[in-house]
């Protein structure tokens, strides 16, 4: 491998919240050379969730989601609307799709995720809400009285219901799982929020997959795989989502879900080396949590880019500062606590830990009640690692602060 | 001194701030954000922090 040349600059792969907060952590942890961030949406970085809920609810503007642009930043080069295609990490060299290659002195790869489609023609009406772009093209869809099919029944795909009814679309969520968000869930509030979603009047044909999706000139049905037909004038597909990995495709990182790291972020070779040059930040990495244990995993909430980000910024900064705090600055324990939240007609879900990780058995109310405002606990070998608030918040501060001691 | 504005009508209440700043902002016992509108600025990296996590990118520092 040969030396990093000094005079390139920090390239950061991805415009969005993870790749900005990495450019804001290298500036305020004193890095002071080049920084050029690559991204290939034509925005710059923006705030995702209000896509699928208050901003969907109105009108749906980059200005009413952009991140404010810090003082700090003045100097960092914006390369947008350019797609990164390959790396090479011996060289130090990035490849872009206008076919320019440009040296790094250090790399952040911040490329995020992209929603999954259903496999079946195009056709107009049928959407997925990922990018501002997405929610734009979907918001004009949204007239009053359009019927609205929605597949999947995850947290995304139950706000884009809720919101598209608030619109005064007739809502149908059509979803292979038992109950809506049942994964993060569990059994016991998935049901209730199906109960709620009803009552809303969403419907929810559960334990079935579309098996094609009818329309001459646009979206005239939707066929389940028990034969049932829906009535749809517009489709949304919230099926899950896949990790923009493909540009770092044969550079020897470990891609086996997203890209791995380690506890600083930096990222992992397949042969199990983490590089001092190379980070990852966001939805894409996966990374040990001492929170919980040494299982490194991708956590898809929004505060893990600003978490991750400016890890990987003070790390890497430490790195070029070459001044003798690199271990310190690796040592400083790094424990994210994942925090999550969900608006859905008014219902407010409020979470914090990895409500993932248990079983149903193992889900206990904390206090309230269910059918109205109530805490609930998620533990793992009796240790509390998550608490879900429905319609409560102050309420789950002692619980949050008992998940970052460990669960006891 | 740092002075701090929240836009009202775009905050959610979700409370993220306050783990970052809580000399500055607290939740109410009705689930409602109360704030201090100024800041020693000692606590500039504090409320950066909370200016970060607000899910409504409603928290503005007044340069
Ligand atoms: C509609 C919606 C609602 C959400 N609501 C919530 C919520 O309520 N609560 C919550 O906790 N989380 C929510 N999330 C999740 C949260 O927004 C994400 O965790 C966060 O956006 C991840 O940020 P990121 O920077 O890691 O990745 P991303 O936001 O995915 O950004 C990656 C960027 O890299 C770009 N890119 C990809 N490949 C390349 C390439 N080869 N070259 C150049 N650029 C590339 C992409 O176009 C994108 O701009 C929501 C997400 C969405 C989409």
């Amino acid at each position: 491998m040969s030396e990093a040349n000094p005079a390139a600059p920090v390239v950061i792969v991805g415009a969005a919240m993870g790749g900005l907060r990495a450019a804001e952590s290298l500036r305020r942890s004193g890095y002071t050379g080049a920084i050029r961030v690559v991204g290939d949406e034509l925005h710059a970085p923006y705030n995702r969730p209000p896509l699928s809920k208050e901003v969907l609810a109105t009108d749906v503007t980059h200005e009413a989601v952009a991140f404010p642009s810090r003082a700090e930043m003045g100097d960092v080069e914006w390369m947008l609307g350019v797609r990164a295609s390959a790396v090479d990490l011996a060289a130090r060299t990035l490849t872009t799709d206008d076919g320019n290659v440009q040296e790094w002195r250090a790399l952040v790869i911040a490329t995020g995720l992209r929603a999954r489609r259903l496999d079946f023609a195009p056709i107009a009406g049928r959407h997925v809400v990922r990018s501002l772009d997405d929610a734009m093209a979907l918001r004009a869809e949204l007239t009053v009285g359009a019927r609205v099919v929605v597949v999947g029944s995850g947290f995304l795909g139950c706000e884009l219901s809720a919101t598209a009814s608030k619109l005064g679309c007739s809502v149908t969520i059509v979803t292979p799982s038992v109950e809506p968000m049942i994964r993060p869930l569990g059994d016991l509030v998935a049901k209730e929020m199906r109960r709620r979603l009803n009552a809303e009047g969403v419907e929810i044909f559960s334990g079935v997959t579309v098996a094609a999706i009818n329309g001459g000139a646009s979206v005239e049905s939707v066929e389940l795989s028990d034969g049932r037909v829906i009535e749809a004038d517009v489709v949304i597909e919230s099926v899950g989502s896949d990790c923009n990995i493909e540009w770092l495709e044969g550079s020897g990182l470990d891609l086996s879900d997203g890209v791995l790291a380690d506890n600083a972020m930096r990222a992992v070779t397949a042969d199990g080396r983490a590089r001092d040059d190379v980070y990852v930040v966001g939805d894409i990495a996966r990374f040990p949590n001492p929170m919980f244990d040494d299982v490194p995993r991708r956590i898809e909430h929004w505060n893990i880019p600003t978490d991750t980000g400016k890890r990987a910024g003070a790390v890497l900064a430490a790195h070029l500062a070459d001044d003798g705090s690199f271990d310190d600055v690796v040592a400083k324990p790094f424990a994210p606590m994942p925090s999550f939240w969900s608006n859905q007609f008014e219902i407010k879900l409020q979470a914090y830990g990895l409500l993932g990780l248990v079983s149903d058995d193992d889900i206990r109310i904390l206090e309230g009640d269910l059918a109205d405002q109530v805490a609930v606990g998620y533990y793992r070998d009796d240790r509390l690692v998550g608490v879900l608030g429905v319609g409560m918040k102050a309420a789950l501060l002692p619980y949050r602060k008992q998940i970052a001691e460990g669960g006891n | 001194m740092i002075k701090i504005e929240v836009d009202m009508n775009q905050c959610q209440h979700y409370g993220q701030c306050v783990f970052e700043a809580p000399d500055n902002f607290k939740l109410n016992d009705d689930d409602k954000l109360e704030y201090v509108a100024e800041a020693p600025d000692s606590e500039r990296d504090n409320i950066e922090a909370a200016v970060d996590v607000c899910p409504m990118q409603a928290i503005r520092i007044v340069e």
